[in-house]
């Protein structure tokens, strides 16, 4: 137990030399920051709905953009400039570096994401509903930053924008089949079987539960759903980033 | 681990590697490599480009995966434990890998982290090791501003702040100017005086020459020798040669009458006779003189060099002018 935490602390230093060194860089700010605002303009702009029906599909789209934008950029970055090789050369696991990049990405996804979360406030949800969106919204970040350092794990490549792009065309098609634009109600059967692989679905719909009161899942399904996913990123992506390694390296 | 502790008593040792193997494809950059160095020791690995000194470097710090063999460091299997194999080494790359865009404290707070140094001896390890290093006036600029012979300077500081036990250098002198070379070779001896083993890779003879209690050459990822310094040079005694210079250009074939001669070869005015028995070449080349009126400026007798011993091991007589 020791050990683990022990590694832990190493996690929480490799996430704080990245929160220095990569929130500030071009992409993090361009995917991270000017893209979910722009989006969230075009979600906005010209619908004729309510603040209350756009929340959930906001703060959605909002943990979702923000928490996987720092992510993939960090190990391309890393292996290019050799400092890969110098984590590594330390006493850390590589579950300890996957996870250090895990946190920087939920911090930052964290922190944005809670401006629209702020603005339930002013609907009146009640406070235990705002406090189990606000654990839903924690849980979904762990969730999506989990995506984010598996998305930096395929392809092996030390270019970040190759890996951004790669992001990118993942992330775009989750956003859409996901019941941010339209409510899963709406969906044909074949589009709530897509949706359901997504896991942003789960917390949209967690949100519209406690925002609108009208979820489409069970809330401890949506719950589930998001831990589950996390885990398994968080599996792929250290089983990945290690058959990935010796690529890396050479 | 047992099967290493059948062979030798491991607690002499800081390095032992069995029949470490590392293939890419089709290709084996490391061959079934063994060799054991001594607590205490600096241990020299040379070889040219390609040979595997850097894929064997980063199998003994853990960084990728040998296909065959094991290897012990520190007392630890860098396989089966590899956390606490790392925990007692120190690591200079080929390649200058300091986080460019923190600061040198930054950088070194960081590494100290993650190593697990404690917090109050860390920041007391960094703030010497920086002043002993000259960096401590500038430990809160940037690392990109920094020229090479800081980095490199940083990252020595980098290898040190856990206070290792075995010290791996991957060539750390190379491009530097001869100021921060040299400092980094006296640190080198220093820290190998205080009780730390030294696993060092350098292309630098000299270096490894001065340096070095016993040197591996590595060749095609395999061993081709390893020995102390002066017993590679002794082992190699067809190379010594009696190097002469005379006032006139002679015809070398006119050499061709003693059979202590092994071969000639022209550099500049000087003419190196290789041979395994210098007196012997030495009255051959005054009786020549005097045969052939010629006058003697200079006569030397030379032991092979370790570049000499180098040459032959990595690439047999092709390494010498004919």
């Amino acid at each position: 137990m020791s050990r683990l935490m022990e590694q832990f602390k190493r996690s929480l230093a490799i996430a704080e030399k990245n929160m220095r060194i990569y929130y500030l860089k071009g992409p993090v700010i361009i995917f991270g920051l000017l893209f979910p605002l722009f989006l969230t303009l075009a979600f906005i702009i010209g619908r004729n709905i309510s603040l209350r029906e756009l929340l959930p599909g906001l703060i959605g789209m909002t943990a979702f953009f923000t928490a996987t934008a720092v992510g993939p950029s960090i190990v391309p970055w890393e292996t290019r400039s050799r400092t890969l090789e110098r984590l590594l050369c330390c006493p850390v696991t590589l579950w300890a570096i996957v996870l250090g990049d895990l946190l920087s990405s939920f911090v930052f996804g964290t922190i944005i994401s809670i401006i629209p979360l702020l603005l339930t406030l002013s609907l009146d949800i009640g406070t235990l509903d705002f406090t189990i969106l606000l654990i839903g919204l924690i849980v979904a970040n762990l969730c999506f930053s989990a995506l984010s350092v598996l998305l930096s794990a395929y392809p092996p490549t030390d270019v970040p924008a190759t890996s951004m792009m790669v992001s990118s065309l993942v992330k775009f098609p989750v956003v859409f089949i996901s019941g941010v634009f339209i409510p899963l109600e709406y969906l044909p059967q074949l589009g709530i079987a897509i949706a359901s692989l997504s896991p942003l679905t789960y917390l949209v719909d967690l949100a519209r539960h406690l925002i609108l009161k009208n979820g489409f899942y069970p809330l401890t399904l949506d719950f589930v759903a998001i831990i589950a996913f996390t885990v398994l990123f968080m599996f792929i992506a250290v089983k990945l980033h290690e058959k990935g390694l010796v690529k890396r390296l050479s | 681990m047992d099967i290493l502790k059948k062979d030798k008593d491991l607690d002499d040792y800081a390095i032992v590697v069995q029949n470490l193997t590392k293939r890419y494809g089709d290709v084996t950059a490391v061959d079934h490599i063994s060799f054991e160095v001594k607590i205490g020791e600096i241990f020299g690995f040379l070889g040219p480009n390609g040979a595997g000194k850097t894929t064997t470097i980063r199998m003994l710090t853990g960084l990728i995966k040998p296909d065959e063999g094991r290897a012990l460091v520190a007392g630890f299997d860098i396989l089966k434990n590899p956390v606490e194999a790392k925990q007692r080494i120190g690591v200079v790359p080929e390649v200058s890998n300091a986080y460019i865009d923190l600061s040198a404290w930054k950088n070194l707070i960081l590494i100290g982290r993650l190593y697990g140094v404690p917090q109050s001896k860390l920041k007391e390890n960094a703030m010497s090791l920086l002043k002993e290093f000259g960096l401590y006036e500038v430990k809160d600029k940037a690392v990109r501003s920094f020229s090479k012979g800081m980095r490199q300077r940083l990252l020595l500081c980098m290898a040190l702040i856990n206070d290792p036990e075995v010290l791996f250098l991957d060539e750390p002198t190379s491009g530097l100017d001869v100021e921060s070379a040299r400092l980094l070779r006296d640190k080198v001896v220093q820290y190998n005086k205080e009780g730390r083993t030294i696993f060092l890779s350098t292309h630098n003879m000299e270096e490894a020459n001065q340096l070095c209690c016993r040197i591996a050459v590595i060749n095609h990822g395999k061993i081709a020798a390893i020995d102390s310094p002066e017993n590679l040079k002794a082992k190699s005694m067809e190379l010594q040669y009696v190097e002469v210079v005379f006032d006139k250009l002679v015809d070398l074939r006119n050499f061709s009458g003693s059979p202590d001669i092994i071969r000639i070869s022209p550099v500049g005015n000087r003419l190196r006779v290789y041979t395994a028995n210098p007196s012997a070449v030495v009255e051959f080349l005054v009786d020549f003189a005097k045969r052939n009126r010629l006058k003697i400026l200079s006569i030397n007798t030379m032991m092979p060099s370790l570049e000499d011993v180098f040459l032959k091991l990595i690439k047999g007589k092709e390494g010498f002018v004919k």
